[in-house]
């Protein structure tokens, strides 16, 4: 049952609120109990086609001939895809943000990097038809050795899941092989440590699991537009993609969606869009693109596995002075999401403590399994699982109680974190309190005195004189173009950079995708002032603030 | 491929229609009939979102042959108003028992099917009735909640 | 594939069908789902002959026709000894659905209670075939069609001589890590004709033959417990899947096993 403890923080709160504590009724709620809530499949279409996938039953493998003769005489199929009916058959999902290189076929027509990956795609009258024209078609496969975890895949002479990113691991602002943070000296403070806590820790992937699986259904409408019904969570991030893939102006296609099935994050990877609307283009009929169950599960991006080391430097007393990470996530065979996932959580690091060194390489790494993307809270749930089980270590190493542990380390208001910004409205020890009430634990006299308003500021404000910089994993010669380069140029990917140059029958858009440039050339809104120039360091930079955290620094 | 005619009864009105040849009755229902209230999760009875009642047992309507409902009635969540909403309906949407939606119509007949047999079930029998209905986002909690709402009458519809 | 059903009157129409090569579509809930996906057999048979749906109890006899589901038992009173077992079997919907013929042929794990009827000794009596065959000969070959289940049949257990546990990790509704199930018989104390039966801990419903000699001329003590216990895994090659490997599912048997008996000994 909810609680409200109003005693806390009193002062910083007017004691008006309206809607928390009180039962609220969501605005669908009605269409929901009613069974009348229009999600994505419950629109009915005349002469709807199914689209299904041909999949790879191999981890890694190259592509000699996709053979779909057979397939095409099957009864009811209407059409069969594959990679060349695809206009710009390369994507990265974050690239609409000016993040990544394209790496990721719609459909595969070289080589695949996961067990699978689609190569051609049926189009039949109904879905068994589909299905049935599916296993007609004959793919020739060269089987290539996989790697199927994250410490092996970055090994010299490791299979090499993706040609343009070397050594199997992501490039970070086109110059280090991983994501750095540095914060004081943890070396010297491993030096002096009363204590040494190291340990291991891993995540497996996650499935989302949404009980509506994703798809969409697109459908020709006059004028030469197509309307597109998806489960999506990210409907302008799909209308985007299906425009860049398509290489059609985002004003040609009509995008319905909000009514989401659950997603979780499952639900922004815009797979279906692109190649439901392309089946309309290419028959002139409705097509719905759909995954099983099983698809959702196998093929379905989940949250991606995470490996991390930890070392802490500890006093006798509890006080936690140094903590290096080296992390490792599991990209899958393409970067989706997880480049950004690390950004994310690197700045999330070292936990919500006040720990005066702090090191961190965490490196994106690609394998041939299913890519990773986005699950609630993202980049941040499979640290906080390692840092949380590490400081249960720590608490027994220097034999205190694990809330008492917290307690100590906890950030205060004022406090400097490993990112150089001042930690404000910090709530942790209060928290820890309550547990230890509720968990009957006796906390003693100083850690049920803590406040997260006092205590901290002071010495605690202080960024380290001194930090240990290096320039390891640096990268030579890569040129990314222009993503998460702060203050960086404005053309969304560099065509000439990638070492082995993009299929020239998937031309690079010379200026984004009109879906892309919108949101920049539409004329300031009057409301707010503009800022003051020079008050942000990257206001040069058009559009630049669309996403901060991307690119390391933020608006406020 | 043999289109079967299937007689039945949907919600209490006369219905009927062609099935295709091993067409389950949830695409039956679905594409052939118009009814959208039972929903795809799984095609293989795993997750409930498909549930309908059928002579006055919840089954799973994709694993159901759609010719086999010849005869019989059938049950789904938009035929549980009449014509005002059902207590269940109403409780659900006072105690936040659906968030996206997508399990609710399932777990609404699954939650009749249980109130027509045993109008006042324990906690324990509410969640076994809804044991073959998942849910991923609203919680069960808010759901068992609801349902026990109109088992002890504090909801009038 | 695109599968055919064949819809026909009477279980003898159904046998010939069956006879030729057709699949029989019971309850639906393993079939449907192949048909779903496309891998069922191109040719299926159901019958609506109401004599499949029937539960006849003469003296010690239960005879369970094939088509029975299994809300149909837990909604017999006079077979609360097997409510236990048809109670945890998939959720209330797949027991509106799931039927006792059906269950025999469960690919792993699924299948409880045919673990049950293997454990009770029940005899499969077979359309338009004469006479009834033990269950084991039954689950032992899954390949071979053996023509279409009409029934079971099994004598009554005396009450406190037959267990049954399922073990899943989401309740109240899990497959299984393993299901157990044993008939005690007694004779003057001792344990005459001890039939041990495992689910999920091979590829099919199978007998416990190294736990079963471990009861025989018995009587349940927890000795005798613990003698089964730690015999229980032996001779028994589990599978590994998403719910358990096969070292884990060896590593629990006996305990569960000890578990039911301790259970049964309880009463």
């Amino acid at each position: 049952m909810i609680e409200f403890r109003k005693e806390f923080f009193a002062n910083e709160r007017d004691d008006d609120l309206n809607e928390i504590g009180k039962p609220t009724r969501r605005q669908d709620i009605l269409g929901h109990v009613t069974g009348r809530s229009p999600f994505f499949d419950d629109h009915q279409f005349d002469g709807l086609l199914h689209l299904r996938c041909v999949r790879s039953p191999h981890h890694h493998a190259r592509i000699r001939r996709v053979d779909a003769s057979q397939a095409e005489k099957m009864p009811g199929v209407v059409r069969v895809l594959t990679g060349k009916d695809v206009p710009a058959n390369l994507n990265t999902l974050l690239s609409l943000l000016d993040f990544g290189i394209d790496d990721e076929p719609i459909l595969s027509d070289k080589k695949v990097a996961y067990r699978g990956e689609p190569v051609a795609a049926v189009i039949a009258a109904t879905e068994a038809q589909a299905r049935a024209a599916v296993k007609a078609v004959r793919v020739d496969w060269e089987v290539l050795p996989h790697v199927l975890d994250v410490e092996e895949a970055i090994k010299p002479g490791a299979p090499k899941v993706l040609d343009i990113y070397p050594n199997n691991k992501f490039v970070y602002h086109g110059k280090y092989d991983h994501q750095k943070l540095r914060f004081g000296d943890v070396e010297a403070a491993f030096a002096s440590a009363d204590h040494i806590v190291e340990g291991r820790y891993q995540m497996s992937p996650i499935e989302q699991a949404p009980i509506e699986t994703c798809g969409a259904i697109a459908a020709p409408e006059q004028n030469g537009r197509y309307v597109c019904y998806t489960s999506t969570q990210a409907l302008f991030f799909s209308l985007g993609t299906a425009a860049k893939v398509l290489q059609t102006p985002s004003s040609k296609l009509h995008f319905v969606g909000g009514t989401v099935g659950g997603g979780f994050g499952g639900k922004v990877d815009s797979i279906h869009e692109p190649l439901a609307i392309l089946g309309a283009m290419l028959t002139g009929r409705p097509v719905k693109y759909a995954w099983d169950r099983e698809e959702e599960m196998q093929v379905g991006a989940p949250r991606g596995a995470e490996r991390w080391y930890i070392k802490d430097a500890v006093n006798r007393d509890g006080r936690i002075t140094a903590r290096k990470f080296i992390g490792y996530f599991d990209s899958g065979a393409y970067t989706r999401l997880s480049s950004y996932a690390i950004i994310k959580g690197v700045g999330h690091l070292p936990g919500p403590y006040t720990i005066p060194n702090v090191y961190a390489d965490v490196y994106c790494v690609y394998t041939n399994r299913t890519p990773a993307t986005a699950m609630r809270g993202f980049g941040i749930t499979g640290v906080d699982f390692a840092i949380e089980t590490h400081m249960d270590k720590v608490a027994e190493t220097v034999g205190l109680n694990p809330i008492e542990l917290r307690i100590l380390n906890s950030y205060r208001d004022g406090d400097m974190k490993a990112h150089r910004r001042e930690a404000k409205n910090c709530a942790l020890v209060e928290c820890c309190q309550v547990v230890a009430e509720k968990a009957g634990v006796t906390l003693s006299a100083e850690a049920k005195a803590a406040t997260s308003m006092t205590g901290g500021g002071g010495e605690r404000a202080r960024i380290p004189n001194y930090t240990a910089t290096d320039q390891n994993g640096r990268v030579e010669g890569f040129d990314t173009g222009s993503y998460a380069r702060k203050g960086g140029g404005t053309s969304p990917v560099s065509a000439s950079a990638p070492p082995n140059p993009q299929p020239a029958r998937a031309p690079q858009p010379a200026s984004p995708p009109p879906s892309a440039k919108t949101p920049e050339q539409a004329p300031p809104r009057s409301g707010p002032p503009p800022q003051p120039p020079g008050a942000r360091p990257a206001a040069s930079r058009s559009g630049a603030m669309r996403f901060s955290s991307l690119a390391g620094f933020r608006r406020r | 491929m043999a289109k079967k005619p299937v007689n039945f009864t949907l919600n209490g009105d006369a219905r009927a229609a062609f099935a295709e040849d091993g067409q389950n009755l949830l695409e039956f229902l679905r594409r052939g009939v118009g009814d959208m209230s039972p929903k795809y999760g799984c095609g293989q009875g795993t997750c409930g979102a498909c549930t309908v009642m059928i002579d006055g047992e919840t089954q799973l309507s994709c694993l159901v042959l759609a010719e086999a409902v010849d005869g019989k009635e059938v049950r789904t969540a938009s035929g549980l108003p009449s014509p005002a909403l059902d207590p269940l309906q109403v409780a659900f949407m006072e105690n936040f028992a659906a968030q996206c939606g997508y399990c609710t119509p399932g777990m609404l007949v699954s939650a009749r099917a249980l109130l027509d047999r045993n109008p006042r079930p324990s906690r324990e029998e509410v969640i076994e009735a809804i044991s073959g209905n998942l849910c991923r986002c609203t919680g069960y909690e808010t759901i068992i909640q609801a349902i026990l709402a109109v088992a002890e009458g504090r909801v009038r519809a | 594939m695109t599968s055919t059903v064949l819809t026909v009157a009477t279980m003898g129409e159904a046998a010939s069908a069956v006879a030729q090569g057709a699949t029989f579509f019971a309850g639906g809930t393993i079939i449907m789902r192949d048909i779903n996906a496309g891998t069922a057999a191109a040719s299926l048979v159901r019958t609506t002959d109401p004599s499949l749906k029937q539960i006849r109890i003469s003296g010690e006899t239960v005879t369970l026709g094939a088509g029975v589901t299994m809300a149909n038992i837990l909604a017999n009173r006079d077979l609360a000894f097997l409510h236990p077992v048809a109670r945890l079997v998939g959720g209330p919907q797949v027991r509106n659905m799931g039927t006792v013929g059906g269950n025999l042929f469960a690919p792993h794990p699924y299948g409880d209670f045919a673990v049950a009827l293997l454990a009770l000794g029940a005899r499969v009596v077979m359309a338009g075939q004469g006479g009834a065959r033990p269950v084991d000969d039954l689950l032992r070959d899954g390949t071979r069609s053996p023509g279409l289940v009409a029934a079971v049949e099994f004598a009554r257990p005396r009450s406190g001589t037959f267990g049954f546990l399922k073990v899943s990790r989401v309740k109240p509704k899990g497959v299984s890590v393993l299901s157990v199930s044993a008939l005690l018989p007694r004779e003057g104390g001792r344990i005459r004709g001890a039939r041990v039966a495992w689910g999920a801990m091979g590829p099919r419903p199978q007998r416990g033959t190294s736990a079963e000699r471990a009861l025989e001329g018995q009587s349940l003590t927890a000795e005798t417990m613990g003698r089964a216990a730690a015999a229980a895994a032996e001779g028994l090659n589990p599978e590994t899947d998403a719910i358990a490997t096969d070292w884990y599912r060896r590593e629990v048997a006996g305990v569960h096993l000890r578990r039911m008996l301790e259970q049964m000994e309880r009463g």
